[in-house]
């Protein structure tokens, strides 16, 4: 049956671009020296990676040597919350962020909280985007750190990092955002965000796993989450993941080329599946504001069914895609995310996040079109919510 | 993650479906943590369960063990049909995944209520019939349209 795969799960992970692939084989074969080392052999990796540093940071309007490489953007986001709050726990104990954050920004907060700083969690509204009223209202004297991410991984709702930023300037708080969801989906100037950490993830922009990058803001001082040698002038010590800070770079440089016209075709995409899914399919809603989110996401609620089950049924025609359900976490709630914007547990266990990229096709589109409204319809056949629903119906 | 049987019971559920004038219903679990399991049991005037259908709003492991629950107590005795377990059940599934575990604990307990019920509405008493909890919510029929 699963003779294609039809990959609608890109806020998971992407495809990686196959230049990238070429010039990564190519450091594994060809350039396996230590850039700690003293010959040429090694050092000259040394140059490798400061090249690709160079041009991280050009494409993010950045200098290079703000730019640390990381494991990723779940250590990228560690770092920020964590060795930022330690650095200025003299200052303040106060730290803010939001309830839709990323576990790895939510769970180095509730860390930050067991070692005595307070935080607090701004809600969202029901469009998905931060409560700038509350938001406003959690800043104090002693706020130290503000964590917000730029866009939402599940319904990639844009929050308003660079509001943020102006409304707290000159009150002496560092503000970090989650940038993962962001970056390589759109031109991003970090220093016209204004912000002073940003966290970023290789494989979410066709580029490889275990590769992430957190921009420091040239004068930011955090405290170290790893020790060992000199490496990321001691700031992240141990060596170099070569290829991948190579293949990270190259990503968002392929990424970013014809960003527009790519980026227009994925909307393009994004709302025909809106709109054929809203027309076809009856008790559905789109999760998160439509209009202030990124192109590539898609995010809906089936009601009387279980978003396991839909992705299940999905992989048997070789459709991936992903569910807020707890059945497809492991615990017991529904998403943080969608329960942040205020949906019953029941409307969150039925989500569906379909993911769209550069290498998403209208054909692919039309068989997901062509296959999901039967699946929603036989899940629901089986559903005794479904048939509760049918029968009290007439009482409306 | 799950078993081919599993699978197939997920894709091709056995007796899925309601019974007009069943014997017995039982419903279990609730909306909140994400399924739901009905059953309906016709039970002829010889105490043998002569059909059974579910109806099922969960994942794939609650779907396949709600089915596999029905072919298990289909024929059976209602005293027969109470020695059912889940470890019965997940066990016919060829296994279960640690965390879907509960999923089959779900389906006994549901077979329990639809014998319940049969045993209320027939004011006879079962040995080693308990009363199930009840848990089932309500608020899962406020759907907006």
């Amino acid at each position: 049956m699963k003779e294609k795969i039809i990959y609608f799960d890109n806020a998971a992970t992407t495809k990686m671009h196959d230049t990238v692939i070429e010039e990564m084989i190519d450091i594994y074969k060809n350039e396996y020296g230590n850039p700690s080392s003293v010959y040429d052999f090694g050092n000259r990796v040394k140059s490798i990676i400061e090249n690709a540093r160079i041009s991280l940071a050009n494409n993010l309007g950045v200098e290079p040597k703000e730019i640390y490489f990381t494991s990723g953007a779940t250590e990228a986001d560690n770092w920020a919350v964590l060795g930022a709050a330690r650095k200025l726990k003299n200052k303040g104990n106060h730290i803010i962020t939001s309830t839709i954050e990323h576990h790895a920004v939510l769970h180095s907060a509730e860390q930050l909280e067991k070692e005595g700083f307070e935080v607090t969690y701004v809600p969202v509204r029901a469009d998905g985007i931060l409560n700038f009223e509350e938001f406003k209202k959690a800043v104090r004297d002693d706020t130290i750190l503000i964590s917000v991410m730029a866009v939402n991984n599940e319904i990639g709702t844009i929050q308003p990092i660079r509001e943020i930023v102006e409304y707290v300037k000159g009150k002496n708080i560092l503000v970090h955002t989650d940038a993962v969801q962001l970056i390589g989906k759109a031109h991003v100037d970090i220093k016209e965000l204004g912000v002073d950490m940003l966290s970023l993830s290789g494989h979410k922009i066709h580029g490889p796993k275990g590769v992430g990058a957190l921009y420091i803001r040239k004068g930011v001082q955090i405290e170290n989450l790893i020790f060992g040698g000199g490496q990321e002038k001691k700031k992240r010590p141990g060596t170099e993941n070569v290829a991948g800070i190579v293949g990270l770079a190259k990503a968002l440089d392929q990424t970013l080329q014809n960003l527009d016209e790519k980026e227009d075709k994925i909307l393009e995409l994004r709302e025909y599946i809106i709109d054929n899914v809203l027309e076809r399919i009856p008790y559905v809603r789109l999760n998160g504001c439509r209009q202030n989110r990124i192109p590539g996401n898609a995010n809906f609620s089936f009601s009387f069914i279980e978003g396991e089950s839909m992705l299940l049924a999905l992989d048997m025609y070789g459709i991936c895609a992903s569910s807020g359900s707890a059945c497809t976490s492991g615990s017991l709630d529904p998403s943080h995310v969608l329960l942040g914007i205020g949906l019953p547990h029941e409307i969150a266990h039925g989500s569906l996040r379909i993911s769209i990229s550069e290498y998403s096709t209208k054909e692919e589109a039309d068989y997901l079109l062509e296959k999901l409204p039967n699946i929603i319809e036989k899940l629901r056949e089986m559903s005794p919510l479904y048939e509760d629903f049918l029968n009290k119906k007439g009482e409306y | 993650m799950y078993s081919k049987k599993v699978m197939d019971y997920f894709m091709n559920p056995r007796n899925m479906g309601e019974i007009e004038d069943a014997s017995g219903v039982g419903t279990v679990g609730n909306a909140k943590c994400g399924d739901i399991m009905r059953i309906y049991l016709k039970v002829n005037d010889k105490g043998i369960i002569e059909d059974v259908k579910f109806k099922t709003f969960g994942c794939g492991a609650a779907i396949a063990t709600s089915s596999m629950a029905t072919e298990l107590v289909i024929g059976k005795t209602v005293e027969e049909a109470l020695t059912i377990t889940n470890k019965k059940v997940a066990e016919a599934l060829d296994g279960l995944p640690a965390n879907k575990v509960h999923c089959s604990l779900l389906a006994e307990e549901a077979i329990n209520a639809a014998l319940w019920d049969y045993a209320e509405k027939n004011h006879i008493k079962i040995k080693g019939l308990k009363k199930p909890k009840e848990d089932v919510h309500e608020e899962y029929l406020e759907v907006e349209e």
